[in-house]
């Protein structure tokens, strides 16, 4: 009998070891690609074009971060990756604030302050979120010029938070469904009006939703590339353009170094950003699907 | 404190009549219990009193002033649900300041109200926490305290113990007896629970269909309900209502039943009017009994075979059959056993009469 124990825990830590080696494989496999970029980006040029692809490298050098942070050349502009990075902020902080703020109010409204037909528009909103972006390229095109903010920045925020608000709405909606309507009833017999209820009750009631959809927008704004190549030129452009420039558009070698560098200066924001409130927004998706 | 006065008031979504005239009026410092199954609009009427539906027609009137057109917060009430209705991200101490605070009351004498309130419903060490580290017990009182500071003129409950256990809803049950005795405000207080119906009003609407079947004191609602559906509704267990006929006798009113056995049993001395007992003279009728209004008997009375026995602790179920249904009657623990024959006296002036069609009670 003790030996048959024994068999058996053998056997449960063998299946251990199979289940977490394989993860373990598939892990590294999936983050080779990373693994490259950052190794490739911390390599000199000479390095590169010389040795391994996925080795450590013997030199580490920050050379070609800085390069393209601050003096890689686009076209004959050679202000690397810092105006665009700038512009991209200037673009994502506004177009995520509006498209919350939106967001919540019509999903306040939807929820609690039903309207004859309020079903229909929800629908209709909710259709938004599968139009792929390529159909509204050239109406905006057009809505851009009339409005005179084509090829701006101010353009863009207003794009990303057209777009943005259908996501958002369903967000706030379907979040705040999940609060009970007596709680309105309560606060109208307390005295409190549309807007009273919606900033002292609904919304710290919602910092989960809040939270998810500010990091939902965040990722969707700051990595789009078809607005922000469509819609700017040049200066105005997003980091994602910019990086697309730096990387298709080089004079002799191909600075890999310089390329890997860029993407992952592109890639870091919403990086940070999940990393730090990623928590919350595993929480927030999933709030609501159980009564608390 | 006021009175109220529902006057023909109705509600109708659409083609949908949910409230077809009712008529309601209540005294000051009075409690109204509206009794009623879901969906029998009870709760509909109470936001119609609360302002939060419109009326469709008819009138709603408190301490004397029409209030049809006035929002939640100009009619003077307060409102306590069963969720409770707490403000999630507010402190107890906010929740029921929130109110005050939109009526702009001073800051002093806000305070002083919370803590009267507080020490009235025994939570002053509760005031800073949030509502989800309270029990259902401690939010409800919350609940009513968020009441109380409003010092309205009318408290309106909606199901307020639907959703504690039920230890706790008898103690909140007398809670709130007590509450209404101190504060002497006008209440009205909805639920689908009998027993807080008898226990707690003043006055009982029974509803059903949207419509009021029976309003009147607890006790009369008890002993004398308007029709079978108020009989069977309240009184746990249900009023038996045993098919009989009315025969002529000289000792009061007499109904006749069949018996199991093929016989007749009969119960005389039933109160009845004149009139009604010329109109039913050997005519079917539905016969009203209460549980406890069987007593075994070594005299006269009626035959029965007892089928089950439901021992509750302080009295005994037995389940025979008579007139052709299943009857019950509250015994004494150990007055009889299953199979034995049984000869049961009836309470005969508590018997009451039902019309088999209309099922109306009989004068």
């Amino acid at each position: 009998m003790s030996t048959d124990l024994v068999s058996r825990q053998c056997y449960r830590l063998l299946g251990r070891l199979v289940i977490y080696g394989g993860l373990v494989v598939l892990a590294a496999f999936y983050l080779m690609p990373l693994w490259v970029m950052a190794v490739t980006s911390l390599k000199s040029l000479d390095e590169i074009y010389g040795g391994s692809f996925i080795d450590f490298p013997k030199l580490v050098t920050f050379d070609a971060w800085a390069k393209a942070w601050g003096t890689a050349c686009i076209g004959t502009v050679c202000d690397g990756l810092k105006p665009y990075f700038l512009n991209s902020i200037l673009m994502v902080v506004p177009a995520v604030i509006l498209s919350t703020a939106a967001g919540a109010m019509n999903g306040y409204i939807l929820s609690k302050w039903r309207f004859r037909g309020a079903n229909i528009v929800f629908g209709l909103l909710l259709f938004g979120c599968f139009l792929p972006f390529q159909v509204v390229l050239l109406p905006m095109a057009q809505l851009l010029g009339r409005l005179g903010i084509a090829g701006t920045i101010p353009g863009l925020i207003f794009v990303h938070t057209v777009y943005g608000i259908t996501f958002t709405t369903m967000f706030f909606r379907n979040y705040f469904v999940t609060i009970p309507d007596e709680l309105i009833k309560a606060a109208l017999i307390d005295g409190a009006g549309f807007f009273r209820i919606f900033f002292s009750i609904m919304l710290p009631a919602a910092l989960p939703i809040i939270v998810v959809s500010c990091i939902w927008q965040f990722t969707q704004i700051w990595n789009d590339f078809l607005f922000g190549v469509s819609f700017t030129s040049g200066e105005a452009s997003p980091i994602t353009v910019a990086l697309n420039n730096i990387v298709n558009v080089t004079m002799g070698r191909k600075q890999y170094n310089v390329d890997m560098a860029a993407a992952m200066i592109a890639a870091m924001p919403t990086l940070v950003v999940y990393v730090v409130a990623g928590r919350y927004f595993v929480r927030g998706l999933t709030a609501g699907s159980v009564k608390g | 404190m006021g009175k109220l006065e529902i006057n023909r008031v109705q509600k109708s979504y659409g083609q949908a009549k949910v409230l077809k005239e009712v008529n309601i009026s209540l005294e000051e410092g009075g409690f109204l219990v509206l009794l009623g199954p879901s969906g029998c609009g009870k709760s509909t009427l109470l936001n119609m009193i609360a302002g939060l539906e419109d009326i469709s027609a008819g009138e709603i009137r408190i301490a004397g002033e029409t209030v049809n057109d006035r929002s939640p917060k100009d009619r003077d009430i307060a409102m306590v649900f069963q969720s409770y209705a707490l403000y999630p991200t507010m402190t107890v101490r906010q929740n029921i300041e929130f109110g005050m605070k939109i009526r702009k009351i001073p800051s002093k004498e806000r305070s002083a109200a919370i803590e009267a309130a507080a020490e009235m419903l025994q939570m002053t060490d509760l005031l800073d926490r949030k509502p989800s580290q309270l029990s259902g017990g401690q939010r409800q009182r919350v609940a009513m305290g968020r009441a109380i500071v409003r010092n309205p003129k009318l408290f309106l409950f909606d199901e307020p113990l639907s959703n504690l256990d039920a230890k706790l809803r008898v103690d909140m049950r007398t809670e709130i007896k007590r509450l209404h005795k101190r504060l002497g405000t006008t209440i009205v207080y909805v639920t689908h629970d009998q027993i807080e119906a008898m226990t707690l009003a003043t006055q009982v609407a029974v509803m059903k269909d949207g419509i009021v079947q029976h309003l009147g004191v607890p006790q009369e609602v008890y002993d004398r309900p308007a029709n079978v559906y108020v009989a069977k509704f309240v009184g746990s267990p249900a009023m038996n209502i045993i098919p009989g006929k009315l025969v002529d006798s000289e000792a009061g009113a007499t109904v006749a039943f069949t018996l199991p056995n093929g016989k007749v049993g009969r119960v005389s001395g039933i109160a009845l009017s004149d009139e009604a007992r010329r109109r039913y003279q050997d005519k079917p009728v539905l016969v009203g009994i209460r549980p406890e209004h069987f007593t075994p008997t070594k005299g006269e009375g009626i035959n029965v075979g007892i089928d089950v026995l439901e021992p509750t602790g302080p009295d005994t179920l037995a389940v025979f059959s008579l007139g052709g249904v299943e009857v019950i009657a509250r015994l004494e623990p150990f007055a009889t056993a299953v199979g034995e024959q049984l000869c049961l006296a009836v309470k005969t002036d508590k018997v009451v009469l039902f019309d088999p069609e209309t099922e109306n009670r009989l004068n």
